[in-house]
């Protein structure tokens, strides 16, 4: 290596530089020892797929552009991306100006450093002050993220974030790290070029500036390229116990989400990835209803991984993990997609664990009903305080001819996804295994099943043979194919997405055709991805009836907003939460249906 | 000994000087809204459990709150969770949440940490020899 390619400023950036790459890698080196035995599967099957194209698409996509967050909001979105991507462009357009202008060997810290060791290469080209050009405009662009980022420092609104996340000491650190980085390469650059006028147009006005000023002198030139290169180390060492290290790991979090990699109940090298590439942006803050109508911001998703993170905060994990209401809201809300309640449920089984045993040996004594040829239909437990869903659904198979077999009309045995959620794993397996045992001895060819709770845990915990639909799903085939006559009422209806059958399994569109079909159907300003929860949701056992109504009230206030005459939802639970309330009929999509048969 | 067909119950007095009521008033304090309990049952009539066994869940948390513990944790393993209890109460006592914590409070687990709590074991044990 010659001389004139070295300085000792530039030795805290390689430290920095190698300490993180040392460190990343045996970080990245462990977690991915500790994925389970059907984590390995599933990237053994499919890491010779062509899925590392979508993968690296969705890396460039949300990594570098930011394409979620701007679509929540434009200069929220504008800030990530000029940081992101901007400083991913300086790199790179640097590092090819410096192949440009040096054949040959050189260090890599010269496409950092490259204003200062330019005047010492003897080799002209021809493209040198395009690339010194775009060089400054790319800083600038970089310096005006920056600049909103100081910005939503002050005032948050503009950027459609009413509250931020409460950063970590060591979060704080690094912040403030990375944002000197970037106006001290713009000043050093500029008394560089002060001394012997190189740069483009940002640049040189500055150095014009710093000229009049009378600071063109060496010292202060090395002084400011020292400062730049220690900014760059300590934000380099501080970045894997920061936020900031989730630049990289949303990059392999992408990658094994699309080879097909879920998150499971235990805490595996996976969940780790995940823990690390939530960047503690704090979106999942404002839509949380616990935030919006009880005030509290102790618990929202990136609090809760922060606690799971930090072993020391683990003692007060109780509060943060139990005090959800589950309600997913959080999940659709997130720019990385991360599984909030699965990674919640998780710490609820560690905590469980104690007390995780069952005593349900009453079940043995139930005995399926051969039902060949039937659908079984399971009203859940909730149905059975809503006695209204059940009939309408029997009046609905009965009105075409449907056979089927009402499987806890008498004897009610529990999905097990309220075990489940509160964390009692074994106990939710047993109820699993007793139903899965029924269903399949019964030979029934579909499971119709009126709770929301039911359903999703039919379809993703439950590894039946059979399909498995909602109540809502059955009756839009049945229209679809015109197998059920209806007439049309003049009621005007609202509908209420329950939580678990639109943001848990993806349940928008079925219960709206059926409304469309049967009634006038109004639209509300919140609603699908957007629904707000009712509130008596099972996921939380923490809260007092009082702020269960706040949130069900604030439900029920943006349900009444288009004056309907009915409220319609298609969850036994939220029904009754709404009965409560007083306020308009609420009724069940499938009682509605039924009340509006016509009969031949 | 002629069978008459009717037994003498035992005593069901309580003597307050020798409850133990440690458990309960952890209890009351994880589970603030079961003050508001009036003992009307509606939990007993909805639930699940009951539609198979001779689970009372009304009969377990007053026996809870009178400090007769025994067998009421095996009781309580029958519970599925289902929350019907919850919603027909009609004084808004967070049922599910008793449950769970009556569970936690006879399993001495801690209610920060949600370990098993070794300290209060032995003093129990302590005074149980005395």
């Amino acid at each position: 290596m010659s001389e004139e390619f070295f300085h000792p400023f530039v030795l805290p950036f390689c430290i920095g530089v190698l300490f993180l790459l040392v460190f990343s890698v045996w970080k990245y080196w462990r977690w991915i020892r500790g994925f389970d035995k059907l984590q390995r599967a599933i990237i053994r099957k499919n890491i010779w797929t062509w899925r590392f194209l979508p993968a690296i698409w969705e890396a460039f996509r949300e990594g570098l552009l930011h394409w979620r967050i701007t679509k929540k909001n434009a200069l929220l979105g504008y800030m990530h991306r000029s940081l992101a991507f901007g400083w991913f462009l300086l790199i790179v357009v640097g590092a090819v100006q410096a192949d440009m202008a040096y054949t040959g060997h050189k260090p890599f810290w010269i496409a950092i450093f490259y204003n200062y060791f330019e005047p010492f290469s003897n080799i002209d080209f021809p493209q040198a002050d395009f690339f010194a050009n775009l060089m400054d405009a790319l800083l600038l662009y970089v310096l005006s993220g920056l600049f909103l980022a100081m910005f939503k420092k002050v005032w948050s609104r503009p950027m459609g974030m009413k509250r931020t996340t409460r950063h970590t000491l060591m979060d704080r650190a690094a912040k403030m790290a990375l944002w000197c980085i970037f106006p001290l390469r713009l000043l050093s650059e500029a008394v560089t070029s002060s001394l012997v006028g190189n740069g483009g147009f940002l640049v040189k006005w500055l150095g014009d500036v710093i000229t009049t000023i009378g600071l063109d002198n060496q010292a202060f030139d090395i002084t400011c390229w020292t400062l730049y290169s220690v900014a760059l180390g300590t934000f380099f060492c501080l970045m894997p116990f920061s936020r900031y290290m989730h630049i990289f790991t949303e990059v392999f979090l992408i990658y094994f989400r699309q080879l097909g990699v879920k998150d499971s109940d235990k805490k595996t090298g996976y969940t780790m990835f995940e823990l690390s590439a939530c960047s503690r942006c704090g979106i999942c803050i404002d839509g949380c209803p616990m935030n919006k109508e009880l005030g509290i911001v102790n618990m929202q998703g990136v609090y809760m991984l922060q606690s799971v993170r930090n072993l020391e905060l683990q003692k007060n994990a109780e509060p943060i993990a139990e005090n959800c209401l589950m309600c997913d809201r959080c999940v659709a809300d997130c720019p990385v997609n991360l599984d909030l309640s699965v990674i919640r449920r998780q710490v609820r089984i560690k905590n469980k664990k104690a007390i995780d045993k069952g005593g349900y040996g009453y079940l043995k004594d139930v005995q399926p009903f051969n039902s060949i040829g039937r659908v079984a239909y399971f009203g859940g437990c909730m149905s059975h305080l809503t006695p209204g869903i059940t009939k309408s659904m029997e009046t609905i198979f009965n009105a075409v001819g449907q056979k089927y077999w009402f499987m806890d009309r008498d004897e009610t045995i529990c999905c097990g996804r309220p075990l489940l959620q509160q964390g009692f794993e074994n106990q939710a397996f047993e109820l699993r295994r007793k139903n899965t045992e029924m269903i399949v001895n019964s030979k029934a060819t579909m499971l119709i099943t009126s709770c929301p709770i039911c359903y999703q845990s039919f379809k993703k915990e439950y590894k039946l043979s059979i399909p498995v639909m909602h109540h809502t799903e059955y009756i839009n085939m049945l229209i679809e194919s015109g197998k059920l006559n209806l007439r049309k009422d003049d009621r005007k209806v609202t509908y209420h997405d329950p939580c678990e059958l639109g943001r848990g399994c993806g349940i928008y569109d079925e219960p709206r055709n059926i409304l469309k079909t049967v009634t006038t159907l109004l639209k509300t300003s919140q609603e699908r991805e957007k629904s707000l929860c009712c509130g008596f949701n099972l996921g939380n056992p923490l809260l007092d009836i009082e702020q269960q109504t706040k949130i069900r009230n604030a439900s029920r206030d943006n349900l009444l907003a288009p004056n309907p005459d009915v409220i319609a939802t298609a969850c036994p639970m939220c029904k009754k939460a709404f009965m409560r309330a007083d306020s308009v009929p609420v009724r069940d999509v499938a009682e509605i249906v039924a009340e509006n048969i016509v009969k031949q | 000994m002629k069978q008459f067909g009717f037994t003498i119950s035992k005593g069901r007095q309580l003597n307050f000087d020798e409850m133990k009521t440690d458990k309960v008033e952890k209890l009351l304090e994880l589970v603030p809204s079961y003050k508001l309990c009036i003992g009307c049952g509606g939990c007993t009539a909805s639930c699940s459990a009951a539609g198979f066994t001779d689970f009372n869940i009304r009969k377990i948390h007053t026996s809870f709150l009178r400090a007769q513990y025994d067998g009421l944790d095996e009781q309580l393993k029958r519970c599925m969770l289902c929350g019907k209890c919850l919603l027909v109460c009609p004084r808004g006592v967070n049922t599910r949440s008793l449950i769970i914590n009556m569970r936690r409070v006879l399993n001495n687990v801690d209610a920060v940490t949600w370990r098993p709590q070794r300290e209060l074991k032995q003093k129990e044990q302590g005074g149980g020899e005395q």
